[in-house]
């Protein structure tokens, strides 16, 4: 190989380097006409792949689509001036890589130059996405994050709103439910918790952890599995065999299903069965059929309200699925305020990030206003009962039932 | 009964391991395919059975039955049309490996992606047997024994075709002297088609057979291909019986970490175990060092 | 791709041919370095950010998996470790210090593994590499779970975009010097010699074992310290993130579609697979995956001896049609 060879490959590398850039450049470049008065441009980065895709298929993506298609089949967003400006959509995967999503956003912004974003799901791209929604000024409405440190956050991003609350909030809340039912004489003190080795499970866990003594129950089992176990039966035998009141799973869709299976094999039917994400999804019901009456777990609703109800029913005509019961409703109300933000202030990201964190908003869950941009309305504690899952606690909450416990017996 | 408990549950996990490793093991042991979209045929065939098993109500062993036979074709078809181009122009050398990698990378991605146009990202689940059978005060899911059961009867039977058979002695010959099996009259690319394809209808099988009491998803599909890909190590490359061994030895590690040490420790022993196992037979149990 | 001529000889440029080359190079690299301050925008900037990312994991994997020919999948392993020591002591520590403190694990990390590991062979490694990859994920999952009793970590550091553009950019030109500097270098000789055939380097006297572990330990301390610089990035990290398997196949699936026996090889092969998944993702958000695959595999049944080999082949044809 001689050297005026070597150089000209070189020379040649940096050539095709340099055009490459400049290639990517240019593919970039047509960026879309300027939003003018007669659109809003909406884009959303989501996972459509990897890991976080079922959570985004079942909670999120459906929201987005039927949100649009409601807005559209109206004619548009009626803004003050009372014309009706119909939105357009730029979607992207961020193929549940937290890099990917920033990039992505990034590309909304400068690129596509939409006017809001929606935001992807769950607590850690959330959290990734929010220096950059900070960075341009776009108001990040976290409708599937949960996390302890929502309160700093918003702080830090003052464009920042938290739906969804924090797991000290969730494992405060079900601990301190179930101190009532045991003053009340319907279960004993000893507890068994499992939960998963990931953000969701180590938050509540941790929360639920803390108080189990403050509120006079004993911890008889807690310990962790890793994500993507496969086989819960040696906890579920063990936990069984340890004979306790209340049973806790902070687990994740494929485990809830698991867990659930393996209790009604050997027959573990606790007074108190809770399992984590998962529960309240249509699946799961579809899955355990009558069996899934008495499971309690974290969300929930108030089945018997007409704007809920409708709300179940555009969803399942418009996607085709139903919602689940925890964050979905959640998602919507979140879409229905930045909805009904733009209508009062128009498409300038500043002022709708005013009017949602000031404003008060008429949604499927009635009048909502946050307070230091979090939701403090949520439901903490819910649980199936008539098919339905159903919100339980806070018990001073419009629509709260009655906890049935101990929870029915398996049937077979 | 702890004892039994134990035993039970290290069966069923480790048969389940062992299952979904076989067909990986014959299609790298002998066609020399190291398949990387292995686990999206073994979720496409568990969509497949949810589809048959909840829109046309049939029976899911009914689908094994369906499910094995095109597993097969459509694996074989798959070694002809896009591996025998990367097999004739390698001519079974060490770019084989390479390509081969990055080939069934594409199909991955080709494959999912038209898994997720089809399903969407959602999980998907049905109810099987999933009543308690009770095994000497142990209670076990009736679907865990069926699927034990059939991976026992597969395995025992492809082991058998393998030993007692002229195909499966050709196949063997395939397996441990890819250069020397031309020389005693064996049609090598036939047979490494035949063997992929037998390795696909255990992948399909296994599918099926998984949907039966484990949820699932389009994008899980990597998840089974490593499992299986760390048996398959570990037992030794085309090796069967290394397949049950491993498979089990992890199922049981998996167990007894769960129920006496920690269950957060569970994934992280199954692999230090490979690893050692590794360190100390670098062929894998039952691999020879010079293939 | 064993077709390649031996990397050694491409390394000698003499004369005024080097200073032209160092001239282009000089330049070329001025320019990346001025894009922010060129116009370029945020998007641009986080698309060369992915670039110079898998640019330096790519080409510091094949420091050690080209010319060794281990092919290892443990890439992520060290970019997590990185990644994740910087969200621990970040915000405690002035960031050099962070950049310090991952690299010094990596290269103990990669020193210790390598020992027990560098034996194995073909396959086995590769497979080896990969469980070692989880194996680390799941330790660390179980540290911070019941140790800490925290998972995921919140990193707010003040370190802009832009920085982390030029940080890479650095790491990038330092790893290309290392590699240039390797294969000028006694080791570089070695590691030819051990490339083609093991047993006749361990006969002419090659203490194969140190030269391997030298440059897995060097390879390890730049994928680590790219983990590093990636971590403000994203403020929250967890395990999962952090040892995302899917970067290690990506770093190799780069490296071999570039060629990994050269210098700029695996470079060459990450520009057009990012600009690749960038165009399909934007464009096509629901049929991603179906393009990414069929691109993919029309790569390898039209372009087998990655991009450099083709490159090379175009260039030879071009050659030989000139002299005629």
């Amino acid at each position: 190989m001689n050297t005026r060879r070597s150089f000209l490959r070189r020379s040649a590398l940096l050539t095709a380097s340099a055009a490459s850039l400049a290639f990517a450049t240019l593919a970039a470049g047509p960026a879309a006409a300027q939003a003018g008065p007669d659109k809003i441009r909406i884009g959303w980065a989501v996972a459509k792949t990897g890991p976080n895709a079922p959570g985004v298929a079942t909670t999120v993506l459906p929201n987005y689509k039927l949100w649009v298609e409601e807005i559209n089949a109206a004619g548009g967003i009626q803004l003050k001036s009372g014309k009706r400006v119909p939105v357009e959509v730029v979607e992207y995967d961020d193929r549940s890589s937290s890099e990917e999503a920033v990039r992505a956003i990034e590309r909304l912004v400068t690129q596509d130059k939409v006017d809001f974003i929606l935001p992807p799901w769950g607590t850690g791209t959330n959290l990734a996405v929010g220096p950059t929604f900070h960075k341009h000024g776009y108001p990040l409405l976290a409708a599937t994050a949960v996390t302890d440190r929502a309160p700093d956050l918003v702080k830090r991003w003052p464009n920042a709103f938290f739906f969804l609350g924090t797991g000290h909030g969730y494992g405060e809340a079900l601990v301190s439910y179930l101190e009532q039912e045991r003053k009340a004489g319907k279960i004993g003190t000893k507890v068994a918790m499992m939960s998963v080795a990931d953000g969701f499970g180590v938050d509540l866990g941790g929360a639920a952890r803390k108080v189990v003594a403050k509120h006079g129950f004993e911890l008889v089992y807690d310990k962790t599995y890793p994500v993507g176990t496969q086989d819960l039966s040696p906890m579920l035998n063990e936990i069984k065999a340890l004979a306790p009141d209340v049973f806790i799973a902070f687990s994740y869709p494929p485990d809830t299903l698991g867990i659930t299976d393996q209790a009604k094999v050997i027959g573990f039917n606790p007074k108190v069965f809770y399992t984590g994400v998962g529960t309240q999804f249509p699946l799961y019901k579809n899955k355990f059929g009558a069996n899934v009456d008495g499971v309690m777990s974290l969300g929930g609703i108030d089945a018997d309200d007409p704007a809920v109800q409708a709300y179940f029913r555009r969803h399942k005509e418009v996607t085709g699925q139903e919602p689940d019961r925890f964050a979905s409703p959640i998602v919507w109300v979140s879409l229905q305020m930045l909805q009904q933000a733009i209508e009062r202030v128009g498409v300038d990201r500043a002022a709708v990030s005013k009017e949602l964190a000031g404003g008060t908003f008429d949604t499927i869950l009635g009048q909502v206003k946050l307070v230091d941009r979090q939701w403090p309305k949520l439901w903490w504690v819910g649980q199936w009962q008539d098919g339905e899952f159903r919100g339980i606690a806070p018990t001073d909450r419009a629509g709260a039932r009655p906890a049935v416990i101990p929870k029915p017996a398996w049937k077979p | 009964m702890l004892i039994v408990d134990v035993l039970l549950a290290g069966f069923t996990l480790g048969g389940m391991y062992a299952l979904i490793a076989m067909g990986l093991t014959l299609q790298y042991g002998v066609a020399r395919i190291m398949n990387l979209s292995y686990g999206e045929v073994l979720v496409m065939s568990a969509f497949g059975t949810w589809f048959a098993v909840t829109r046309l109500d049939w029976n899911p062993v009914a689908v094994l039955l369906a499910s094995l036979p095109l597993g097969y074709l459509a694996s074989w078809l798959i070694y002809r049309v896009l591996m025998m181009p990367l097999v004739r122009r390698s001519g079974a050398g060490p770019a084989l490996e390479v390509d081969s990698i990055l080939a069934t990378f594409g199909l991955l991605f080709l494959l999912q992606g038209v898994l997720l146009l089809a399903f969407g990202g959602n999980y998907y689940s049905y109810s099987y047997l999933s009543q308690p059978v009770d095994i000497l005060g142990s209670q076990v899911a009736a679907n865990r024994l069926v699927v034990l059961g059939f991976a026992a009867a597969i395995g025992l039977g492809l082991y058998l075709l393998l030993t007692r058979s002229r195909l499966g002695t050709a196949v063997r010959a395939v397996a441990v002297a890819p250069r020397f099996a031309p020389l005693v009259g064996i049609d090598v690319w036939r047979l490494s088609a035949i063997a992929f394809g037998i390795g696909g209808a255990l992948v399909a099988g296994g599918g099926t057979l998984l949907s039966m009491f484990l949820p699932f998803s389009a994008t899980m599909g990597v998840v089974f291909a490593m499992k299986a890909l760390v048996v398959v190590i570990m037992g030794g490359v085309g090796n069967l019986l290394g397949c049950l061994v491993a498979g089990l030895m992890l199922g049981f590690a998996e167990t007894l970490v769960a129920r006496f040490v920690d269950p957060g420790l569970t994934l992280a022993v199954n692999f230090a175990l490979f690893l050692l196992v590794l360190l100390l037979r670098p062929a894998g149990l039952f691999g020879r060092v010079a293939r | 791709m064993n077709a390649l001529p031996s990397p050694a000889a491409a390394g000698n440029p003499a004369g005024a041919g080097r200073l032209a080359l160092q001239a282009l190079m000089v330049a070329g690299l001025a320019l990346l370095a001025a894009l922010p301050w060129l116009g370029a925008d945020d998007y641009l900037i986080a698309v060369g950010i992915n670039i110079l990312q898998y640019g330096v994991l790519a080409t510091a994997w094949a420091l050690f998996s080209g010319p060794t020919r281990y092919v290892s999948l443990a890439t992520v392993a060290f970019f997590g470790i990185g990644a994740y020591t910087a969200a621990v002591v970040g915000e405690t520590l002035p960031w050099p210090a962070v950049l310090a403190v991952a690299l010094g694990i990596s290269v103990v990390l990669a020193l210790v593994v390598g020992l027990a590991t560098l034996r194995l062979s073909g396959v086995h490694f590769v497979i080896f590499t990969f469980g070692l990859a989880e194996l680390v994920h799941q330790l660390v999952n179980w540290y911070e779970v019941n140790v800490t009793r925290t998972l995921g970590r919140y990193l707010f550091v003040d370190i802009t975009q832009v920085q982390i553009y030029w940080q890479l950019l650095a790491l990038l030109v330092g790893v290309l010097a290392t590699g240039w500097a390797i294969r000028r270098s006694r080791l570089g000789l070695a590691l030819q010699v051990i490339g083609d055939d093991e047993v006749v380097a361990r006969h002419v006297g090659i203490d194969t074992t140190r030269a391997k572990l030298l440059l897995f330990a060097i390879s390890a301390g730049f994928i680590g310290l790219a983990g590093a610089v990636m971590a403000p990035r994203w403020t929250y990290i967890d395990p999962a993130i952090a040892f995302n398997p899917v970067i290690s196949f990506q770093v190799l699936i780069m490296a071999l579609l570039g060629g990994a026996n050269r210098l700029f090889g695996p470079l060459l092969g990450v520009l057009p697979v990012a600009i690749l998944f960038e165009l399909l993702s934007g464009s096509f958000p629901n049929h991603f995956m179906i393009l990414l695959g069929l691109v993919f595999m029309a790569i390898v049944y039209f372009i087998p001896n990655g991009l450099f080999g083709l490159l090379q082949r175009r260039r030879h044809r071009a050659g030989k049609e000139g002299s005629k």
